[in-house]
């Protein structure tokens, strides 16, 4: 029987790990990722888990260390934020390209300088280009949910990649709502027993990892990596699929609400997504065709079914809770304008840039940015394309 | 009751508000409810004040923002009222419920609360150190709440009560929170 607790969104990870319980876990405390840790290394210390728990002395070596565990046949997971995020970085490809299976909680929080240990997308997005899948969550229980369906993606013996799940740092992190956790047992069964594949460990059949691959087949190997990114999407919607089957919740590649017949909407990650649903129904009340698009699978990122999910609109507005600095646009922005890129007729597209450090993004934001669409659509016309909301000018 | 009950609280840090708002999110979840539960995460000092949340709600809890128009104020330390103004974007039939030895009348008036709004006062701190031996006043604060709102029986309220302070602390202080919670329901006068 599913247990109906009031939990935090750390304390959810935590306990799906503990439900997950694998095999070792490499890991360095980083605000707002350390409540993660901490109440999975009580469980390690309390017998709960039979993970071997390898505390380090800095991010990279906590990758590193998973990249070890993973390659020797482990299953292995982490957590981390922010700078810690920033400082695994080329970790990060090595756990990629070597096709480690490597699941990571990721509690979304700014990048230094200015220091802000508050919830952004900075760190995320800055490693979505990573080889890593990404799965971002709305709420505690979405966070739990991907955590526990992350394994069975990451370790699908098609796929075998390292996945993230991102959620949005205190926002998410440490708000107490209603979470349904599902009983140990179902979770262990869902995870299935972790399947090795060439674990350096079997000594019967001994491999190398980390080698030298000069120009005359590197390029053939990252083809491969890149081919097998194409695979994701399946896995994701499969393992979706079964993971309904014990919990009755519903996933795809990404959420749309009220979507089908919109004319205007908005394409928003993670927590604001929820609080932008609510003014989306004020908008329907008032008869505005207002609709909203979440992505979840980030990375590979569901191109043509997020363009064929958009295209019909007359105006869409993407909010980014990061900004990619050079004078572009948000990166979400760029991603889903790629997606709309080969259709002749589409949406015209707006970028609004929010919420940064921790910054509230707060119902009268949503207003403002789909009073605006609605403009937008009855003019044909953009007064600017890109804009920061929230903010004291 | 309405589908939604959102919630203030006003403290200083060091005085279990924070606590107090995971309590009542947890006491509302038995009967079935969606709640929320979270601060405003600043710097966190001993005596610095804050603010915490409640959600409550029989539908899905989607909002993820600051309260900003609640119907319950809970003030827990009454000399932020000299401070910040804690009415703020209080709705129209808004009830305050402040911790102060002062007569609820005088307190209604130094909020200026308007006639649809209900204030309540309550000696939070005089009950918690009759109790407790300490100026911990979220356990009578609870019980006031529990009184004035009805969001949740006094019975689903001490049972939480016993179950959060359980994990930390030694039977008598349970006990007498228990006995701090009983007391805050009973003592709360309107004004």
């Amino acid at each position: 029987m599913a247990k109906v607790v009031a939990a935090t969104g750390n304390e959810a990870v935590a306990d799906a790990l503990r439900q997950v319980n694998p095999d070792v876990s490499s890991a360095y405390p980083i605000t707002p990722a350390t409540d993660i840790m901490q109440r999975f290394t009580s469980f390690v210390s309390n017998g709960k888990v039979k993970t071997e728990m390898i505390l380090v002395e800095s991010e990279h070596s906590a990758m590193s260390g998973c990249i070890g565990a993973s390659a020797a046949g482990g299953r292995v997971m982490t957590a981390t934020s922010s700078q810690g995020l920033a400082l695994m970085w080329e970790e990060l490809f090595i756990a990629s390209g070597t096709r480690l299976p490597i699941v990571m909680a990721l509690v979304n929080r700014a990048l230094s300088a200015p220091l802000n240990i508050h919830g952004d997308h900075s760190d995320g997005m800055g490693a979505r280009d990573c080889g890593w899948i990404q799965l971002w969550s709305e709420n505690g229980q979405e966070a739990y949910d991907n955590t526990i369906q992350a394994f069975r993606i990451a370790e699908h013996m098609d796929i075998r990649l390292p996945a993230m799940v991102c959620l949005d740092g205190f926002i998410i992190s440490h708000s107490i709502e209603r979470i349904e956790y599902l009983d140990d047992a179902a979770v262990k069964n869902f995870v299935r027993e972790f399947r090795q594949l060439y674990p350096l460990l079997d000594m019967e059949h001994p491999v190398s990892y980390g080698p030298l691959i000069l120009p005359d087949y590197y390029m053939e190997f990252r083809r491969a990596q890149a081919e097998v990114m194409t695979k994701v999407p399946k896995v994701v919607l499969d393992v979706a699929k079964d993971f309904e089957k014990i919990s009755g919740r519903k996933y795809g590649l990404f959420e749309t609400y009220r979507l089908d017949d919109a004319e205007v909407a908005l394409v928003i990650l993670n927590s604001a997504a929820g609080t932008s649903k609510d003014v989306i129904d004020s908008f329907r009340e008032k008869g505005i065709k207002a609709g909203l698009l979440k992505p979840r699978l980030y990375r590979p990122f569901p191109y043509e079914e997020v363009g064929n999910a958009l295209k019909n609109l007359k105006a869409v507005c993407v909010l980014d809770r990061a900004d990619a600095f050079g004078g572009s646009y948000g990166p979400m922005f760029a991603d889903i304008a790629a997606s709309l890129y080969p259709y002749r007729e589409r949406p015209l597209l707006i970028n609004k840039i929010y919420g940064l450090g921790g910054r509230d993004y707060m119902p009268s934001h949503a207003e403002l940015v789909l009073n605006e669409l609605v403009e937008i659509a009855k003019t044909g016309k953009a007064k600017t394309l890109k804009e920061y909301i929230g903010v004291r000018e | 009751m309405a589908d939604i009950i959102e919630i203030r609280w006003h403290g200083r840090g060091g005085q279990g508000t924070v606590t107090a708002a995971k309590v009542l999110a947890d006491a509302c979840l038995s009967s079935g409810r969606h709640v929320q539960a979270f601060p405003e995460y600043g710097p966190e000092r001993a005596g610095a004040p804050l603010r915490a949340y409640n959600r409550i709600s029989s539908k899905e809890l989607r909002m993820h923002c600051p309260v900003l128009n609640p119907k319950v104020v809970s003030v827990v330390d009454a000399t932020l009222l000299d401070s910040i103004n804690v009415a703020d974007g209080a709705t129209n039939d808004a009830i305050f419920v402040v911790n102060t030895s002062k007569d609820p009348k005088e307190i209604r008036a130094k909020l200026k609360a308007s006639p649809g709004q209900r204030v309540f006062a309550i000696d939070a701190t005089k009950i918690a150190i009759d109790c407790i031996g300490r100026a911990l006043p979220n356990a009578p604060m609870l019980g006031a709440i529990c009184k004035i709102t009805n969001i949740v029986s006094l019975d689903s309220m001490l049972e939480d009560v016993r179950k959060s302070f359980g994990k930390k602390f030694s039977q008598k202080i349970i006990d007498g929170n228990l006995e701090a919670t009983k007391r805050g329901y009973g003592e709360v006068k309107e004004g």
